[in-house]
Parts: C-alpha cells; structure tokens; sequence
C-alpha cells in the first residue's frame, strides 16, 4: 500500500512540475521535452489505476507521435522565440485569477465525490478481473463488438486528419522539374528525333 | 495519506487541466505553446475519464479515452499544418497576428 502512495505521489509531482515547465519554458524546444515527460508519468498514473493497456497508448499516441510532430515543427520554423516571450508577465493576473477560480471550482466538485451506491451496478461493460481477462483483452472485446462503429468512425477521423494535413501544407513550387512517367511513356519517337538526309561531301 | 482513491487522481487531473487554461493565458504570442496547453487539456480530460472507468469499475470510460486520444492526435495534425501554412504565407506565429478575417 505504502510502494503506491509513494508511486502515485512520485509520479503525480512530476507530471505536475512538468506541466508547469511546459507553459513556462523560455524554449519551446524544452516545452516539448518536459510534455514528453508529462505525458510518461500519466502513463505510470494509468498503470498504478490498472489502465495498462491507455498506458502503453498514451506513451505510443503522445510520446512516439504528437510531441515529434509538435518538436519537428518547433525545429523546422525559424522563429526569433525571444520576441514571442515579450508580455509574458502582462497576462499573469488575469490567468492566475482564472486559474485560482477554476481550481476552486473543481477541487470544491471533486472534493465532495463520492458515488451513489447503485452507480457501480450500473455500468455498462464491467471489468473482468485481472485473474480472467487482462486488460487490453477486455478492451479489444468490447470495442470490436460494441463500440466498432465509434471504432471505425475514430479510423475516419485520422485518415481526414492526414489527408488534410497533406492537402494544407503540401505546395506546388514554379520552376521545379518533376519525373511525369505518363509523359515520358506516351514520348513519340517522331517528337524527339528528325531524320535528315545528308548528301554526301556537304554538311547539314 | 497513504490511501491513494478518486480524488487524488482527480486532484491531479484539475491541477493539470487549470495548468493547461494558465498556458493559453501566459503565452499570447506563441501559437505552438497555446496547442501544447490545449494537449495538457486533453491529457486531463483523459485522466479524469480512466479515473472514473477505474474506480466504477466500468470499461466504457476507457474505450472513450481511446477515442479522446484520437481526436487529440488528428487536431494536433491539422492545427500544426495550419500554423505551418500561416507561418509560411505570414512569416510570424504570434496570436496578435492573425487577424485576417477580423472585419
């Protein structure tokens, strides 16, 4: 019991102190890091709930994917990050007040939480005991049966991400020669080359 | 203290969510650091979903989760090919920038 505390209270301070380095890193660069971070200790958080298989996901989906996207960015725009950082202090208050209501807000909601006593035998797919089914089983069977049109419709959303990723950022430059292989197989012998008689002792 | 429950995991869950808000206030000029609030967002919202499914013992919250985390990853595509567009036509990712539709 005590191994857990310990590990929930190690894992939650630094995914917390991460955030915090995240929003206020002088470098975006190291924003990044510290979301790769952040994004790793949940993922112990998750596995400390006995969410195995969102943790393994998380550190695939974020970790693998999303921060490389946001560092490849980061890296490849040539921004003068000093400038972007000017009024960083101006908007303190306003957001600290913000924050300081929102956070009150929710720890007085969470706070108070507890559940109703029927609300257990609710559910709608129980969890199978970790002896039965692990994890990531449970969730392959009832998101392959139950949940494959929701499924099928997520697998929608990605393609429509990625082409429209594509189409935004692909460009057509001017002045850049490209391989056509259609032209070049529909490529006539006539277009090309001439034939010329050349009487003999003259030139062309 | 050492009996870790819901609102522990919920408690992080609300640090990291207000966390998230203070960014989008904090850095009005850095459109990249306002899209990695908004994922700090979602990691909360994600949080607070597994929470739930755990402690219910109710599958339903994970399998949701999964698809939080695919709409995260198809905005986090689609919102940094439009900064990268708007850098490229604009040469500048501050907020205060973009305001070509403004009126």
């Amino acid at each position: 019991m005590i191994v857990q505390a310990l590990a929930f209270y190690l894992f939650a301070a630094v995914t917390v102190a991460s955030a915090v380095m995240v929003i206020t890193a002088k470098n975006p660069v190291h924003s990044v890091l510290f979301l790769v971070l952040a994004f790793f200790n949940t993922a112990g958080l998750f596995v400390l709930m006995g969410a195995e298989f969102l943790a393994m996901l998380l550190i695939v989906v974020y970790c693998g994917a999303v921060t490389v996207l946001f560092l490849f960015v980061v890296m490849m725009l040539d921004i003068n990050f000093v400038e972007l950082r000017q009024g960083f202090l101006q908007y303190m208050p306003l957001g600290a007040t913000i924050g300081i209501v929102l956070l009150a807000e929710l720890a007085v909601i969470f706070g108070g939480w507890h559940f109703a006593p029927e609300a257990a035998k609710a559910g709608a797919s129980p969890i199978p005991s970790v002896e039965t089914m692990s994890n990531t089983h449970a969730i392959g069977a009832i998101l392959y049966t139950d949940y494959i049109y929701l499924f099928q419709a997520a697998g929608l959303v990605l393609l429509v991400g990625m082409i429209g990723a594509i189409v935004l950022t692909h460009r057509k430059r001017a002045g850049v020669r490209r391989q056509v292989i259609a032209d070049q197989i529909n490529l006539k012998a006539s277009d090309v080359a001439e034939f010329k008689k050349v009487e003999s002792g003259k030139g062309v | 203290m050492f009996e870790i429950g819901l609102s522990h995991y919920l408690s992080v869950a609300a640090i990291l969510f207000t966390l998230g808000v203070l960014g989008i206030f904090l850095n009005k000029k850095n459109m990249i650091v306002i899209l990695m609030s908004v994922e700090l967002i979602l990691l909360a919202v994600n949080i607070n979903l597994v929470t739930f499914s755990t402690h219910l013992g109710d599958l339903v919250g994970q399998v949701f989760s999964i698809f939080v985390l695919t709409v995260a990853a198809a905005e986090a595509a689609i919102g940094l090919a439009i900064l990268v567009i708007f850098f490229r036509n604009r040469g500048s990712i501050a907020v205060e920038d973009i305001n070509a539709m403004k009126g």
